[in-house]
């Protein structure tokens, strides 16, 4: 079976951890900006970066400019740690993803929209 | 059995690249759940972590083309707006104003459309998390169990996100095709 020792060095695992947080944070970036956009009609022109999709680009070009310096950060702070108990760092990325999934949500959106 | 080019575009976006992302989440799934210490070899935790390094990839890949052609390439022949005064049949050319122009099929804009247009976006960024923890970490994935759990759980929400937004592009298509 496998095991630890068939394993030269095992690589640490703060740079999986890196990388699910970040997954999280670019989510909730997305999510932020689709209500930012509905609650302010400024930021969903400033937004507008290709114009035949309005507002879509700018929110998803952010959230994922977000999400790849967020992981860039965390992997840089967190590639030669192993770390021991990975609960919270798994709580939080699911309620990031949480917070997204609700942000994304019309019914919920809509509460912010601008008149 | 004609096709128009926008036609053509959204079968692509919808269908092919949809259809594709099935057996590549089924795949990468089933092997990632199998790559357990206690009932894998060595060997085959390599095989496996090879099989599941193509499988997420494509994934990942797929995910990103699907929502990059239904953003850029679909997406604006469906806002598009029509000229002044347009309006009944002449509106089936501009899908979102044909849904808006009844309060029957509204909500397919405004509920349908609006939330599929931003949860899509989710699933390329889960998936390729996946991918890139796949990659770098091979085989000793068989031997974590905490990090194989969260895999699991972002794969499966990326796909969750991805087959709602295409479910919901289907119907939302059959009540205003792109042509």
């Amino acid at each position: 079976m496998a095991t630890a020792e068939h394993i030269a060095e095992p690589l640490p695992n703060g740079p999986a951890w890196a990388c699910i947080l970040a997954a999280g944070i670019g989510c909730a970036a997305l999510g932020l900006l689709v209500d930012l956009a509905e609650a302010f009609k400024g930021v969903s022109n400033a937004l507008s970066f290709y114009h035949p999709t309005g507002d879509l680009s700018g929110k998803t070009i952010v959230a994922i400019l977000i999400w790849i310096i967020a992981w860039a950060i965390l992997h840089a702070r967190w590639k030669h740690r192993s770390i021991q108990s990975p609960g919270k760092i798994m709580a939080a990325s699911l309620i990031l993803i949480l917070i997204a999934l609700i942000a994304v949500f019309p019914p919920f959106f809509e509460f912010f929209a601008a008149d | 059995m004609e096709m128009s080019s926008r036609e053509i575009w959204t079968a692509l976006h919808g269908m092919v690249l949809g259809a594709a992302f099935l057996p590549a989440f089924t795949g990468g799934f089933i092997t990632l759940w199998d790559l357990r210490s206690g009932s894998i070899t060595i060997e085959g935790a390599r095989r496996s972590a090879r099989r599941l390094i193509v499988w997420t990839w494509t994934m990942a890949v797929l995910a990103w083309l699907t929502v990059i052609v239904g953003t850029y390439v679909v997406y604006p022949w469906y806002r598009a707006k029509p000229p002044a005064g347009t309006t009944g049949a002449a509106l089936a050319n501009y899908p979102r104003n044909l849904l808006l122009s009844s309060p029957r099929t509204a909500d397919w804009h405004e509920f349908g459309m609006e939330w599929k247009e931003h949860v899509a976006w989710l699933a390329p960024i889960l998936a390729t998390a996946v991918a890139f923890v796949v990659t770098r970490y091979r085989g000793q994935l068989a031997m974590d169990l905490h990090v194989r759990r969260a895999l699991l759980v972002l794969y499966g929400l990326a796909f969750f996100t991805a087959a709602w937004a295409g479910l919901l592009g289907a119907l939302i298509n059959k009540a205003a095709p792109t042509r």
